[in-house]
């Protein structure tokens, strides 16, 4: 259970000016739930997401998760970054064993729980190889396999697949939420389309921007497993239009009106 | 598949060797060509050998007493191996300082521009006499020569790594150290390398500079005293010595970072 409490963020930029990136956020996450958020660009996704990582002090309001406020970064939580950041001297295996070296977690298993995830994510095969030779989507693979290591019982995802082709990533959003449903947790999910958001969630969360808000919280009614025939029920097609329409809201007005 | 990848490996390498032969072979018939010529035109035009010795007389004058000359060669090796071994455990500390607080930095970095900008050749005669006329002004000279660039390259290296890898760190409370220790040192390695590769080389002048001042060996030594006899074809020797020793050992450094640390060379990317 993630309960954000009233939080807001400000940054102070070099000249001295305030920059407000989170206003007044309140959200509370059930355990198991897949949560996506969506929003504009510098609406204060990444800084929702590394507060509640524990990675920066909110400026007002607070954070708890299971009941214990967040003061600093706690090791039940896998973070997946917008790039891979895989750490280029490492081999990919190394790399997935990474966070469990930090925390001194290594075991007779570790080697082997890590292969097991390397093949949940296709990549076997690479364990030994560097990650320069490995092409973007399965670094990101390589990534996600790295973050779910310790078994954290809250995964943050910062559009983990921003930066993949379209075909790729289908492919890796149904294979997230095959591993989701063999390992449940709790999931908090940044993305920039709409279609994933919602094909992702339990519940989508819009945010808007300037200063960082939630517009809205929308709960997706579609069975599990997702599938992208889903895509084509009207269920679907009512939650990405009621997104379409918090995030474009007043350009579409405003377009519609010249028409 | 195998064989078909195997197929496309070995003419990979192939294709390697023929041009890493034309790499070596074409500049080495250019140098047999330029000695040829010089050989030729001291003989040519009379050139007397205390202006400029022939080849011949090069090798001559320094195979001669080359057992001396080993000696003066190994003495200035050691100068200069202590010196650089100084210099990299004295960066390194240093780097690791200065990049970890910016006030260390401020107040760290104008004193060593500072002692970047004293001339080394000047400050040579002033460490003998402080230091006494021994093999430690040398190797002080070399390290003083040495060690900045290297202290700037791992500084530049613990400073530029990206700030999502220090931010993994910190999810998984990664301690100081192990932050240093397993994210910023690894990653700096690459800079480190060029650094050390600058460094060596400047190693060897420093060396030199040092034996120029105060030495009754190396081959530095050599040079100063072969020319104060107008021995000249000698001190040709040691130079192209010195200048082998410098090669030899760049090409050791390079040879370290590409075994050790075979990500950090990107030899594999570069196929042309
Ligand atoms: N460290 C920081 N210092 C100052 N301002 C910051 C900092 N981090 C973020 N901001 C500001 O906070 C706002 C929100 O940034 P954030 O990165 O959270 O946006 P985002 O929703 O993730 O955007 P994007 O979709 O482009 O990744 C932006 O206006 C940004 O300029
Ligand atoms: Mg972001």
């Amino acid at each position: 259970m993630i309960e954000i409490d009233r939080l807001s963020k400000t940054f102070r930029s070099r000249d001295g000016a305030d920059v407000v990136a989170l206003k007044n956020i309140s959200l509370a996450v059930r355990d198991h739930e897949f949560i996506t958020l969506v929003g504009a660009s510098g609406c204060g996704k990444s800084t929702l997401l590394r507060l509640v990582a524990g990675l920066l002090p909110p400026t007002a309001g607070a954070i708890s998760i299971d009941g214990k406020p967040v003061s600093g970064p706690r090791r039940d939580i896998g973070m997946v970054f917008q790039s891979p950041t895989l750490l280029p001297w490492a081999t990919i295996l190394d790399n997935v064993l990474f966070p469990l070296k930090l925390t001194h977690q290594i075991t007779e298993g570790s080697r082997e729980k890590a292969r097991h995830l390397i093949a949940l994510a296709g990549l076997s095969g690479f364990e030994e190889k560097y990650p320069k030779e490995l092409s973007g989507g399965m670094q990101q693979r390589a990534a996600i396999c790295r973050a779910l290591i310790t078994e954290p019982a809250t995964l943050l995802m910062d559009e983990p697949f921003g930066a993949l082709d379209a075909l790729t990533r289908e492919e890796m959003s149904l294979e997230l939420l095959r591993i989701w449903n063999e390992q449940p947790k709790t999931i908090l999910f940044v993305t920039h389309s709409i279609t994933e958001a919602v094909l992702l969630a339990d519940r989508v969360v819009v945010m808007s921007p300037r200063p960082g808000q939630i517009a809205d919280v929308i709960d997706v009614p579609l069975d599990r497993p997702r599938n992208f025939d889903q895509e084509a029920r009207s269920e679907f097609q009512d939650c990405t239009h009621r997104i379409r329409e918090l995030i474009f809201g007043n350009r579409a007005r405003r377009t519609a009106a010249v028409a | 598949m195998a064989t078909a990848r195997e197929e496309r490996q070995r003419s990979l390498s192939l294709r390697r060797f023929v041009l890493s032969s034309r790499d070596v072979l074409l500049p080495a018939a250019v140098l047999v060509l330029l000695v040829v010529m010089w050989e030729g035109s001291v003989h040519l035009f009379d050139i007397k050998p205390f202006i400029l010795p022939a080849p011949s007389a090069i090798w001559t004058a320094t195979t001669e007493i080359w057992s001396t000359v080993m000696g003066h060669t190994m003495a200035t090796l050691n100068t200069v191996l202590i010196g650089f071994l100084v210099s990299i455990a004295v960066s390194l500390p240093l780097a690791v300082l200065i990049t970890s607080s910016p006030y260390v930095s401020t107040a760290v970095y104008p004193l060593l521009v500072l002692t970047q900008s004293i001339p080394k050749v000047a400050l040579a005669p002033i460490l003998v006499i402080a230091l006494g006329a021994n093999e430690l002004p040398r190797i002080v000279v070399t390290f003083l020569v040495a060690f900045f660039p290297l202290v700037i390259s791992m500084a530049a290296g613990l400073l530029s790594v990206p700030s999502d890898l220090i931010e993994l760190g910190r999810s998984y409370r990664a301690s100081r150290f192990q932050e240093l220790y397993r994210i910023r040192l690894p990653y700096a390695v690459p800079f480190i390398f060029s650094g050390l590769k600058v460094a060596i080389a400047l190693a060897v002048v420093g060396a030199v500079v040092g034996e120029f001042v105060a030495a009754d060996r190396g081959l530095g030594y050599l040079i100063t005293s072969s020319t104060a006899f107008f021995k000249t074809p000698l001190a040709f020797g040691a130079m192209i010595l010195l200048s082998l020793m410098g090669i030899v050992l760049f090409q050791i450094v390079v040879v370290i970072e590409r075994v050790f640390f075979p990500w950090s060379s990107g030899q594999e990317t570069v196929v042309v």
